[in-house]
């Protein structure tokens, strides 16, 4: 009797046992194999359908891409546009991280001050950073003073929120069990809500960041001559639509690396507060 | 030394009353009286308020009705010479490792490291968790985990040890082996210990008396029954079925009582 299996079960060993065959010095695990599986299919998948079906500058494809991404690389144009959009974003994100999640902790640690500042909270943070970008550059001006304040925008919200999630979440036997082993209210803020709440406030943080990318680009396409954003938003004008993909392209890579590096920083030194994922 | 040391003098406790609607009073006119150095075990069924008497104790609650002294000098906050073992695991400090957690109390009186380090390994020792110092208490079992309690509250010398239920999650045969050890460290330490539990023969078993409780609202110590039992005791030992039929009845009288 034959064995009925689907055509997925096929495929995937099939698949490995090419990309076994190519990794000689068998470094590479099942589940990574399994990623590049789906990267490389991904890319030949669009290669085809773009030259098949479209036009290149209706939807180029990966070599034409690839081809003006070396052309901006040595032009030194990309690397100008990747500088100071991670630098828009970085600084945004720090300066908001740095502001929103002490604000969060004494938020969630003092009634007093949460009832001032929580209906301001759960007002703006409905109202995208977007909203405020032309009365933003009025006050402000075109500068880099402007888009790093929307970063900022944006990433305030979500790390006060997770972070005063976090404060609530601290079971209330740890704070009862500081109290009984001799600690002051603050001494219990410092050692115990804080470090309670640290892996939330990572969260908000890597969370914050995936939205400083999508912030950043945004108001580069309003309110900017540089940056990734620009090169889109700009690269539409002269229907350029390889460059857009590489703008693209270099988004989603930095978002990546960024995540990644994140993560690889919270795991090396902050790993006893509390798996983050 | 039979000078009464923690006193519970007609305390009440009761709920603030939400929204219009006045809550039954979890405790009422209960009175006790401990003395320094034994050990005390509180019964009774779940939810008739056990917890409640050690929170205030412990000084987390304020009596609503009442007053309740250590050595003559009323509870009004929590403090370090009344130190709780809590039920669960999640009063421990995940993000310390097991020396710093025990050492915690020391480090809020501002004890250099290398000194509440010193002082956190001897507790340790004691509770039979050498070499664990620099594991993080997600590593540790259950047991493990009640032992660094335990050391964490003994490490900051209190004058009186609460323990709500601290074996109630444990398996059998570890609660029966921290049991055994709990009595040991009291030998050493002769701190008071007010325990907690719901069980007849772990009572039997730790107390040097036994408070009954009845059952809420308004609950109270009903009949307090001295354990003259000879340690060490096994469950098997004679007298100790007595001793927990003996309990048993008055526990059901009370609740025939009731009902």
């Amino acid at each position: 009797m034959t064995e009925v299996r689907p055509l997925r079960q096929h495929l995937a060993p099939a698949a490995l046992g090419w990309l076994r065959f190519l990794d000689l010095a068998g470094k590479i695990k099942g589940e990574h194999l399994i990623y590049i599986a789906s990267i490389v299919g991904m890319i030949v998948l669009w290669h085809v359908v773009a030259k098949s079906f479209f036009k290149p500058q209706f939807f180029p494809g990966p070599l034409l891409v690839l081809a003006t991404g070396e052309e901006m690389i040595a032009s030194g144009e990309l690397f100008e546009h990747i500088g100071i959009s991670l630098q828009r974003i970085l600084t945004g994100f720090l300066i908001g991280s740095a502001i929103a999640a002490p604000a969060g902790l004494i938020m969630g640690s003092v009634p007093v001050v949460r009832a001032i500042f929580d209906p301001y909270a759960q007002f703006f943070r409905f109202v995208p950073s977007l909203a405020w970008l032309t009365p933003v550059v009025l006050w402000f001006g075109i500068g880099e003073i402007s888009k790093v304040l929307i970063i900022v925008y944006t990433t305030i919200f979500i790390v006060l929120i997770n972070t005063m999630v976090g404060v609530a979440h601290i079971a209330p036997n740890k704070l009862r069990a500081a109290a009984c082993l001799g600690a002051t209210p603050f001494k219990s803020f410092l050692h115990v809500t804080l470090p309670a709440t640290l892996p939330f406030i990572l969260t908000g943080m890597r969370l914050a960041m995936g939205n400083s990318f999508a912030t950043v680009v945004a108001a580069e396409m309003i309110a900017a001559d540089s940056g990734l954003g620009y090169l889109i938003f700009n690269s539409r004008l002269w229907m350029a639509t390889d460059k857009i993909f590489i703008g693209i392209v270099c988004l989603g890579a930095l978002g990546l690396v960024t995540d990644r590096f994140f993560r690889y920083l919270v795991v090396r030194f902050a790993h006893q507060y509390g798996p983050i994922e | 030394m039979s000078a009464e040391f923690l006193v519970a003098c007609d305390v009440g406790y009761q709920y603030p009353t939400r929204r219009g609607i006045q809550s039954l009073p979890v405790l009422s006119r209960l009175n006790l009286g401990l003395v320094e150095g034994e050990f005390f075990c509180l019964l009774g069924p779940s939810g008739c308020g056990k917890t409640t008497v050690l929170n205030l104790m412990a000084g987390f609650l304020q009596p609503t009705a009442g007053v309740l002294t250590l050595a003559g000098r009323p509870i009004e906050r929590p403090g370090a010479d009344r130190t709780v073992v809590f039920q669960g695991d999640d009063s421990l400090f995940t993000w310390l490792r097991t020396i710093d957690n025990v050492a915690f109390g020391l480090r809020m009186r501002g004890v250099p490291k290398h000194k509440r380090h010193a002082v956190a390994r001897e507790y340790l020792h004691l509770v039979h968790l050498d070499g664990q110092e620099s594991k993080y208490p997600g590593e540790l079992s259950g047991g493990m985990k009640q032992r660094v309690q335990i050391a964490r509250v003994l490490a900051t010398d209190p004058k009186i040890l609460l323990m709500d239920e601290p074996f109630g999650a444990l398996d059998a045969q570890t609660r029966g082996r921290l049991q055994d050890e709990l009595v040991e460290i009291w030998r050493k330490t002769g701190k008071t210990i007010v325990f907690i539990t719901h069980d007849i023969a772990e009572a039997v078993l730790l107390a040097d008396r036994v408070g009954v409780m009845t059952s809420g609202p308004g609950a109270q110590v009903g009949a307090i029954v001295p354990v003259d039992l000879p340690r060490p005791r096994r469950r098997g030992s004679p007298g100790f079925g007595e001793m927990w039929e003996h309990i048993n009845t008055i526990i059901e009288s009370e609740q025939a009582d009731v009902s």
